[in-house]
């Protein structure tokens, strides 16, 4: 086993573990710290799979942005101790059993499509430019259309949000 | 080199546990963390199908995902926000408002 496959086992294992921590804390604000390990784990595996610019760009805008976001809104709502109404345990049950079902049903397909085939393919070609570059030269040609519209929708995710959080619409 | 499969797998745990935590938690900041994590694991797909076809086009989606993700967390927790303003709760139950 190459060093590659041990460090991104490690980093998936420990992603997975803070994943499930997220969802299963009942303070949002301990769940909010365990999600931001697990993007941090998950910028990892990124690195393995010779994507290093988005793992970059995945600790500055979710680790750094959404999360920061998160816990900012979460202490201004006294949202920290919402959940202590009594929580049915049939619907945990239900939602754990589509869960397992989703996994084992896609797990099949991937093995019977895709089994004995290795990633690390990029590797080789992007000796000869670098991730960043080689990214920033097909964003800024052939996704250009794409990326123009990406602005557009945060624009107007920050004008929606702004209005949203307003506290009186002054007419 | 890391076997497709595995990372394919990897990416489909991340997106059962997020689906678990959208479906079964009450607190509304946890099922916004749950929709985030279920994004984050249509990313790891795209980028090890990147780094198995040798093809950056699959990062660039991954960059998208990124950007509409950010902005739906910030629509989303402006919209909790103004709900608890006139609410005064956090509990999703509560917000059944459109319900029928």
């Amino acid at each position: 086993m190459s060093w590659e496959q041990i460090i991104f086992y490690l980093f998936a294992a420990l992603a997975v573990i803070f994943a499930f921590l997220t969802v299963t804390r009942r303070n949002a604000v301990h769940a909010a710290l365990c999600l931001i390990f697990c993007f941090f784990f998950i910028a990892g595996t990124f690195v393995v799979l010779n994507a290093e610019l988005l793992a970059a760009v995945q600790v500055l805008v979710y680790a750094g942005g959404v999360v920061g976001l998160m816990l900012y809104v979460i202490m201004l709502v006294r949202g920290e101790d919402a959940s202590q109404v009594k929580q049915a345990l049939g619907q945990k049950i239900i939602a754990a059993f589509i869960s397992v079902l989703l996994v084992i049903q896609i797990g099949s397909i991937v093995y019977l499509s895709f089994a004995g085939k290795a990633t690390g393919r990029l590797a080789q070609e992007m000796a000869r430019y670098g991730n960043t570059e080689s990214i920033g030269t097909l964003l800024y040609t052939k996704y250009i259309f794409p990326f123009e519209v990406a602005s557009v929708l945060l624009l107007a995710a920050m004008v929606g949000a702004i209005v949203l959080a307003k506290n009186k619409l002054e007419r | 080199m890391v076997p497709l499969t595995h990372v394919i797998i990897f990416s489909f745990i991340i997106f059962a546990i997020g689906m678990f935590g959208a479906l079964s938690r009450r607190n509304v900041f946890i099922v916004l963390m749950g929709i985030e994590l279920m994004l984050n694991a249509v990313n790891i797909a795209l980028v090890g199908f990147s780094s198995y076809l040798s093809n950056v086009a699959g990062q660039i989606f991954a960059i998208f995902v990124i950007t509409v993700a950010a902005g739906e967390a910030a629509v989303g927790l402006a919209i909790v926000v103004a709900i608890f303003r006139n609410r005064f709760t956090v509990n999703i139950d509560s917000f059944n408002l459109l319900k029928w």
